[in-house]
């Protein structure tokens, strides 16, 4: 197909472009965006994506419950947001241009499959007349294309039924946007020829498809010129395009590696951490065991079992089954073995927003326990550092013979940035140190195991597995009594247990990295602070605040339970303090419980991640005082290439200041 | 199977060791009520193991939340007390993962077949290579005296002043209908009748489950004393042997023969003659035949089948589990995490 590869027309440069694909939820916008951002990734542009779905599986067709999305943002320098409003739109019926219509600025490019745009579709969507006609569309481009008849004709004489070949329009989407944004489509050709390759008339008809798709934005001269992102500058390395649960799921495989543990994955699926049994079934040449359980319970109380056995045990879901797992939690603490609980946040409460994020059990997972239960908890902040912070909560976990809780989140889990690849030979060596023999002598001098006497350094008990003579020992729910770990229901005892396992925890603290403090000349006087998949976005409105000439500092921790070290120093240096959070204020309620910080928060939860410009709005208000206009908050001047010039209204959370 | 468990079976060259009951008897004072079935069924289980052959260190005891559930502390092996009802499930990351073991879950009727229904019906049917000891005595002892899943409708109990109002389960034809291949049943008050059960659960590859009639003598004395009874019981307990036609009565006066409709009932052995009597088959396939003998009485006061009710061959999850990783290791080689990184198509920035 190297006629697609041409590079005749005249093309633009952009240093940036964020485009949107959306139509009904069995169109295959996922396919088609995920192609397409496959395609970007090695042409070598930094990118960030964001698949938008509805939890149905197919909602009514042409409804606006069942439009699908797919966010994709390429660039030529370093960006980390997918992007707050897309500068292009594909539409692939009247319900999926209704129901972004709302995220477009004025100006921006909108392309819509016109064959959709028929009476009963319009009516499905809500519109009594077409916005194709009635001139509500003026503030954007709208180019009509005709993408299912074309689609439908190219596969006429190939055999393929006309209802068939219309379900390829996707490819003709794609073919069109490649060639608009000078994508060469040979990968997606090779992939469709691998992943159709017996359905010989599925192949066929998406290949043809894609052809027509990438023909039409040449020939049909409705556009002016094509774009063209250039590579963006990364690091040098090798980079491959990865989502949040993939890389969790080779996280995972890493660590058992690197311990030499048995992985084994206790789990019941749910969305959105499915895709993690999904991957790591694939890999049994690691010795990955996957078990698919009855229910939630019997998912982690698998794992559990494993590693009582030695195994090295997990156990992934998402906020409801976190829920029913907080009694083996509870167990685990108090057996004091090592396990691994990965909740994919979701909206909440109950089944809540099943597709959508939302970082909200973070105070689920520091309290969500009876009695003093405290337990590590690790949160990645982008989605391929969900591999470092999975590597990290099972060192945790071992080294600390603690359940850990890993709080990854939806836009994590689905959205994909580039990943430089590490040198296997850097990751962390994790120790299991399992006891060898015994480490006592009773009172009439006999050589006993004590499961319960624990390491003066780390205060982590020994991991005795079954099958070592000399070591047999019974563990339980039932408070132990120090050092022999027999039942005992004594009070000073039970103080004692209470406060090791707390201090246990709390020294942890000792043995992570300090908080990540980003504040180039160490002169600002506003700190803002997150955790988990927000980095992104604070990322984005600190460097927009920054361009303006304001003086912003950018902390965000890794590890929540316990804190850095140095945290209460880091916060006590600024003035003011912004918590940004996609919850109700969860992260500040810590900060000012343990730091007695007046920290302000700012949260939304619209089940998508924040905006930059939303983050910078809230940065600004907090720099001016409320009521200021954004814009006045820095000296005037051009705005540099960066992701500043979105030019979104902001359309932010609340700031509320306590 | 694991690295450990390669590393546990070299050590394992040594033949096992002679042991006795003492040697299988942990230091922890055992502290059941006086009088309670669960002290004959812990010395029933600590006189078999000296002659299973197997070794302490690897045997593991898991338990839920009851009274049964502190067995695991009294054994000198190593154990798991756990949380209400969930042995099963930790059993099978356990036994799966360490296919050297022997695994023994002990529970009781609350546990496993209230609290715990699920995890024991998905253990029965995964096959998972476990024993399971449910200690049936059909009243909640730790909780002080509510009743249970088991107990009999209109059972008057702290709980319900005014009768239950339930169906009880029927462990047997609820291990049946989870497809359970190792089904059995015994009473607290024959040593003997224990041990053999016991030795053939243990024997079983799979999942076992074992019902035993244990009496609570605080909470619900004399519950199978209609059955258990030493001078009934000739006559009220209907031993299942294998190949033998089933009959009872101190003289085997009665019998049970199976009707054209399927279903079984008892007679006299003189009025049908002893080849009209169904022959015991604990291998049938079906488990048709099992479920009607598991329905031959109502409750513990009418004539009760003891023993085996089905011993069938099937694979084992563990066993097919380990199988798995295998094949897939002897095809593709042992795992390259530098090869799973860029097993995605991946691009060079120079």
């Amino acid at each position: 197909m190297s006629d697609t590869s041409s590079d005749q027309h005249p093309s633009q440069l952009l240093d940036r472009v964020v485009i949107r694909f959306a139509g009904d939820s069995g169109d295959g916008m996922q396919l088609a965006g995920d192609r397409f951002t496959t395609s970007s990734a090695i042409l070598g542009n930094d990118l960030a994506t964001f698949p938008d779905f509805p939890a149905e599986i197919r909602a009514p067709a042409g409804t606006l419950a069942g439009v699908s999305a797919f966010q994709v943002h390429i660039s030529d320098h370093n960006i980390s947001t997918p992007g707050d409003a897309p500068n292009v739109l594909v539409a692939m019926n009247p319900a999926a241009l209704r129901a972004n219509l709302g995220t477009l600025p004025p100006g921006a490019t909108i392309i819509v499959n016109v064959d959709a745009f028929e009476e009963r579709n319009l009516a499905k969507a809500g519109y009594e007349v077409s916005p194709l006609g009635d001139g509500s569309l003026s503030a954007y481009t709208v180019y009509e294309v005709p993408m299912t008849s074309i689609t439908t004709e190219v596969s006429k004489d190939a055999g393929v039924k006309p209802r068939d070949a219309e379900r390829s329009k996707n490819f003709f989407a794609l073919g069109l946007i490649s060639w608009l944004y000078t994508r060469p489509v040979e990968a997606t050709v090779s992939w469709v020829n691998e992943r159709y390759a017996d359905k010989p008339l599925v192949r066929e008809a998406n290949l043809r498809a894609l052809k027509a798709g990438f023909h039409f934005g040449e020939t049909a001269e409705l556009f002016e010129s094509a774009y063209e992102v250039r590579p963006a500058e990364l690091p040098p390395g090798e980079y491959v395009n990865i989502t949040g649960n993939t890389a969790t799921a080779w996280g995972l495989i890493a660590a058992s590696v690197r311990s030499g543990l048995p992985l084994f994955l206790g789990t019941y699926p749910i969305t959105p951490a499915s895709d993690i049994l999904h991957e790591l079934s694939k890999h049994k040449e690691f010795g990955v065991r996957t078990f698919q359980a009855e229910d939630e319970i019997a998912g982690i109380g698998a794992a559990l079992g494993a590693s009582f056995g030695g195994s090295l045990g997990v156990t992934t879901t998402s906020g409801p089954g976190v829920d029913l797992k907080a009694e083996m939690i509870g167990l685990a603490i108090n057996l004091e073995l090592p396990l691994l609980i990965v909740d994919v946040q979701r909206g909440g409460p109950s089944t809540g927003l099943p597709t959508k994020t939302e970082q909200a059990d973070l105070l689920h997972a520091m309290y969500g326990r009876h009695g003093e239960a405290p337990l590590p908890i690790i949160a990645p902040k982008t989605p391929s550092h969900c591999f470092a912070a999975t590597v990290e909560a099972v060192r945790l976990a071992v080294t600390y013979r603690t359940p850990v809780i890993l709080l990854s989140d939806g836009y994590l889990a689905n959205g994909t940035e580039p990943w430089r690849l590490p040198d296997v030979e850097d990751l962390p060596v994790i120790d299991p140190g399992f006891a060898t023999s015994t480490n006592h002598v009773d009172s009439e001098g006999h050589e006993v195991f004590w499961p319960y006497l624990r390491d003066a350094d780390t205060l982590a008990r020994p991991w005795a597995p079954p099958g070592v003579a000399g070591l047999e020992h019974r563990i339980g729910g039932l408070e132990k009594e120090d050092g022999s770990g027999n039942v005992n229901y004594d009070g000073a005892n039970h103080e004692r247990m209470t406060r090791l396992r707390a201090a246990k925890i709390a020294g942890i603290a000792r043995d992570i990295p300090p908080t990540e403090l980003d504040d180039p000349d160490g002169a600002a006087d506003l700190l803002v602070i997150g955790w988990g998949s927000t980095y992104a976005a604070i990322a984005a409105g600190v460097q927009r605040t920054r361009a303006r000439g304001h003086k912003v500092a950018q902390a965000h921790l890794t590890h929540l339970n316990p804190f850095p070290a140095d945290l209460g120093d880091v916060l006590a240096r600024y003035r003011k303090v912004l918590v940004p959070e996609v919850n109700l204020g969860q992260l500040s309620r810590l900060l000012r419980a343990e730091y007695l910080v007046d920290a302000v928060s700012f949260t939304q939860v619209k089940g998508v991640p924040f905006r930059a410009a939303a983050m910078e709005a809230a940065i600004l208000e907090l720099i001016n005082g409320p009521g200021a206009d954004a814009a006045a908050g820095g000296p005037p001047g051009p705005l540099p290439p960066t992701e500043l010039t979105d030019g979104l209204l902001p359309d932010h959370g609340k700031v509320s200041q306590r | 199977m694991t690295d450990l468990a390669h590393a546990r079976a070299e050590d394992h060259a040594v033949p096992v060791p002679l042991t006795t009951r003492k040697d299988w008897s942990s230091d922890q004072e055992v502290r059941w009520c006086p009088g309670c079935g669960d002290y004959s069924i812990l010395a029933a289980v600590q006189m078999l193991m000296p002659e299973l052959g197997v070794r302490r260190e690897s045997t593991v005891f898991l338990s839920g939340i009851g009274c049964a559930a502190r067995f695991p502390y009294y054994m000198n092996t190593y154990g798991l007390h756990s949380i209400h009802g969930r042995a099963p499930a930790i059993a099978t990351g356990l036994a799966a993962t360490r296919p050297d073991l022997d695994v023994w879950v002990v529970t009781g009727d609350g546990d496993a077949l209230s609290i715990g229904g699920n995890h024991l019906i998905h253990a029965l049917r995964r096959n998972i290579n476990i024993t399971i000891l449910l200690f049936n005595n059909q009243i909640y002892g730790l909780t002080k005296g509510q009743y249970s899943p088991t107990s009999e409708v209109h059972k008057v109990t702290k709980s319900t002043p005014f009768g239950s109002l339930e169906q009880p389960f029927n462990p047997m034809s609820l291990a049946l209908g989870a497809e359970a291949t190792f089904v059995a049943r015994t009473h607290d008050m024959d040593r003997k009748h224990m041990m053999e059960v016991f030795r053939r659960a243990h024997a079983h590859q799979g999942a076992s489950f074992v019902e035993i009639y244990q009496n609570c003598n605080v909470f619900n004395d004399g519950a199978f004393e209609a059955i258990t009874g030493k001078d009934h019981r000739a006559d009220m307990l209907i031993p299942l042997v294998q190949g033998e036609p089933i009959r009872f009565g101190a003289e085997g006066q009665h019998g049970v023969v199976m009707r054209t409709d399927g279903t079984v009932e008892i007679v006299d052995t003189a009025a049908v003659g002893e080849s009209a009597l169904l022959v015991h088959d604990e291998h049938r396939d079906n488990p048709g035949l099992a479920f009607q003998l598991s329905h031959l009485a109502a409750g513990p006061t009418q004539p009760t089948p003891i023993g085996i009710f089905r011993d069938v061959d099937r694979p084992e999850y563990g066993t097919e589990m380990n199988r798995q990783v295998d094949q897939v290791i002897e095809r593709r080689g042992a795992g390259d995490l530098r090869a799973l990184l860029r097993s995605g198509s991946s691009w060079t920035v120079s």
